[in-house]
């Protein structure tokens, strides 16, 4: 589903990804952890194509395609979600009529009719138990006044919504309670199928206890330094990452 | 049928509209105003002798005015006699169908959303007898009619109804109120006049047949409303199509007057050309628009969308005389490229309990300045008055201006005064979020710029709330990225 050779990619001269290889297949979960400023975000911002920044080598295929060579919301009508670390606000825009143009605009996409009023609300009401997101947050304007906690089910709401085939959850766990985690999981593990993958950006093994990786790459200074299964998030959290930084 | 040919060869021959005459060389006109041109515009309008007295003491005043410069404008030098003040309008290329347009054109028609019938007649291609607007257009004649509703153009209330014209021309807007009222008053050639006599609802918009005239708006144009008593009325000016004129100065005036219990909404899109990209060309727009809530318990409400012309000078006011009067303001303007604008309002408190809400939604983008100037006066007789002002700007990109000018004045103890202003910024990381949920650029732009203005659209009327929401994305298209 997604390869990356050798990607290495700079923000204002800087480099911050130094040469990332990685092989995402269908189906797959891999978790990428690591300490602060190590480039985990900027790996996810450069798979949605965020423009600040450089690439400065290497290549990322996702289904066969040239990804880098799409624009970001090509990338997302043809099925690559970003769960954002910290989901922006935009007053004056009710969510509902936010997620109706996006799931609108992924039909045409794909040569769909755009849904109608009755069965929209109707895969919206579906998609909001399944995140317990409070049925007054579409009504308000997206991400207006969501608490912490809101904003990031509003995220994996909309991933719901949209039903991406590469998930690409940016430290989606930072910032909630317990029960949150639990329903955030509960949500994404809902979402799995063998056609499906996700990215999960995380610093903690906690979120993984839910969200049970296939893989688990630990990226450090740019570089992925160390790949396991699931058990190296368990290692980690008792070693911390100072044994990989040698 | 002979009323049908008549309209129809009114709605194919939009550049001879109002009479002009048609035997008149051009060349003929000098250059320049004069009083010598002014009696020979008043004589070929055939006007009773009381519009030329008020042309020519116009212009006397005129003479004596200096250009305004305390507007936050780059203006360039004007030269008032290059200017030919009386001259049949240009004959438009006439096209047999669409096909022949101009592409872009057609394209920015449909994506406003303008019905094709009305297209060919904005484009000037020739309509046939069966268009709707034709039809609409002489039902809505008859049922004006039968209620008393005058709705004509200001040439012909002259002719027909002088009695009327004589009464309040002049009485929202004087003569010697600023430069470009006193140009207009002296020299303006045509607009509409409009007379709502007591008691009566105008049972529609006053919109429909006002947007397939608007093809030829002229340079100097004049606009008089009049509601009396309990009356109730609908206006709309303007047309969300683009609007290209070969006059650079426009200075046009309305006013409005409402009597007793009279309510008039005055709704205007404005969409003249702004100039290309490097900021060369476009209309210079010099407007005066005032209405005197006279009447008690009167009320008289603008609403402008601005996303045209290459200067925009222009403050809707309300002068609230009768007690209890109310008067409103909601504007959104939009500047992009090296578009400027300075517009607002004034609200003139006279009478007691009168009340005022200002509305302004400023969008800059590209190189462009936009300010909102704002006046609120309570005089000391306008006991327990209030007002309310809300207004903001939104940034696009970090090249562009915002800026606010209130200026409030209140003379006594017991109103209320509230303004309140925002700026802000529509940011990077917005439109990021937009993309990665597969919307482009553009629509990111019309969404978040369409929720900013809300408040102001939804008191359009509504066919022309869903088109102006679509020329607002439009007039920002190329702004962001």
């Amino acid at each position: 589903m997604l390869t990356i050779k050798n990607l290495r990619v700079a923000v204002e001269g800087k480099e911050i990804l130094k040469g990332i290889n990685l092989e995402i297949k269908a189906g797959e979960v891999h978790a990428i952890m690591g300490p602060n400023g190590s480039g985990k975000s900027t790996l996810g911002n450069v798979l949605a194509g965020k423009e600040e920044y450089e690439i400065l080598e290497g290549e990322v295929l996702y289904e066969g395609q040239d990804l880098l060579d799409l624009s970001a919301e090509d990338r997302s009508r043809m099925g690559l979600f970003l769960g954002f670390q910290y989901p922006v606000e935009i007053p004056g825009v009710p969510m509902v009529n936010f997620i109706k143009t996006s799931v609108n605009e992924h039909r045409k996409f794909k040569g769909l009719e755009p849904l109608t009023a009755g069965e929209f609300l109707k895969l919206m009401r579906e998609k909001k138990e399944l995140v317990h997101l409070d049925s007054q947050l579409t009504n308000r304007s997206v991400n207006e006044g969501f608490s912490g906690g809101e904003k990031k089910k509003n995220e994996i709401f909309q991933m719901a919504m949209l039903e991406p085939k590469l998930a690409i959850l940016d430290e989606t766990d930072s910032g909630l309670d317990i029960d949150a985690l639990r329903v955030v999981s509960e949500g994404v593990n809902a979402l799995k199928n063998p056609e499906r993958s996700a990215i999960v950006i995380t610093h903690y093994q906690r979120l993984l206890e839910y969200i049970v990786p296939d893989f688990v790459h630990v990226l450090y200074q740019g570089r992925i330094v160390k790949s396991a299964g699931k058990e190296l998030a368990l290692e980690l959290e008792e070693k911390g990452y100072d044994w990989l930084k040698k | 049928m002979e009323e049908q040919d008549k309209i129809l060869h009114e709605v194919t021959s939009q550049e001879y509209k109002f009479g002009f005459v048609s035997d008149y060389e051009m060349d003929t006109i000098p250059k320049g105003l004069s009083e010598d041109v002014i009696r020979m515009i008043s004589a070929k309008k055939n006007e009773p002798e009381f519009m030329l007295e008020f042309r020519l003491e116009a212009y006397r005043k005129w003479l004596k005015m200096p250009m305004p410069d305390w507007a936050y404008l780059k203006i360039p030098p004007i030269d008032f006699q290059d200017i030919i003040y009386y001259a049949a309008p240009k004959k438009k290329p006439q096209y047999e169908s669409l096909d022949e347009v101009d592409p872009e054109l057609i394209e920015t028609f449909n994506k406003l959303g303008i019905p094709l019938e009305e297209q060919k007649v904005l484009a000037g291609v020739a309509v046939d007898a069966v268009i709707d607007s034709v039809s609409v257009k002489t039902t809505f004649k008859e049922t004006l009619a039968e209620k008393g509703i005058i709705f004509c153009a200001f040439s012909e209330a002259v002719q027909e109804h002088p009695d009327l014209v004589k009464k309040y021309l002049g009485s929202a807007v004087p003569t010697s109120d600023n430069f470009f009222a006193a140009l207009n008053s002296a020299v303006f050639s045509d607009g509409s006049f409009c007379y709502i006599p007591k008691g009566v609802r105008c049972p529609m918009e006053l919109s429909t047949y006002f947007r397939i005239n608007a093809a030829g708006t002229g340079q100097f144009e004049r606009t008089l409303i009049v509601a009396e008593d309990d009356s109730y009325v609908s206006y709309l000016e303007g047309c969300t199509a683009p609007m290209r004129d070969e006059n650079q100065l426009h200075a046009a005036i309305v006013e409005i007057i409402a009597l007793d219990r009279a309510e008039v909404k005055y709704s205007t899109v404005q969409n003249w050309y702004p100039g290309n990209k490097e900021g060369k060309g476009g209309v210079y727009n010099f407007v005066t628009k005032r209405g005197i809530c006279r009447g008690e318990s009167s009320k008289i409400s603008w609403t402008q969308v601005e996303t045209g012309s290459a200067i925009t000078w222009k403050y809707p006011s309300c002068i609230l005389m009768g007690d209890n009067s109310v008067g409103e303001f909601n504007s959104v303007a939009v500047t992009n490229n090296y578009q400027q604008a300075d517009t607002g309002t004034k609200m003139i408190h006279i009478g007691k309990n009168t009340k005022s809400t200002i509305i302004s939604k400023g969008i800059s983008a590209g190189k462009s300045d936009n300010s909102y100037r704002g006046l609120v006066k309570v005089l000391p007789g306008a006991v327990n008055s209030r007002n309310f002002s809300q207004c903001d700007s939104l940034l696009l990109g970090s090249t562009c201006g915002a800026h606010t000018f209130p200026y409030i004045e209140v003379g006594n103890k017991s109103s209320v005064v509230e303004h309140e202003a925002t700026t802000s910024k529509i940011g990077e990381d917005q439109i990021f979020y937009c993309n990665q949920r597969g919307i482009s650029t553009e629509d990111a732009i019309g969404m978040i710029v369409n929720g900013y203005a809300k408040e102001v659209l939804n008191k359009l009327p509504m066919e022309f709330a869903v088109e102006a929401q679509k020329l607002l994305q439009i007039s920002l298209e190329g702004s962001v990225g």
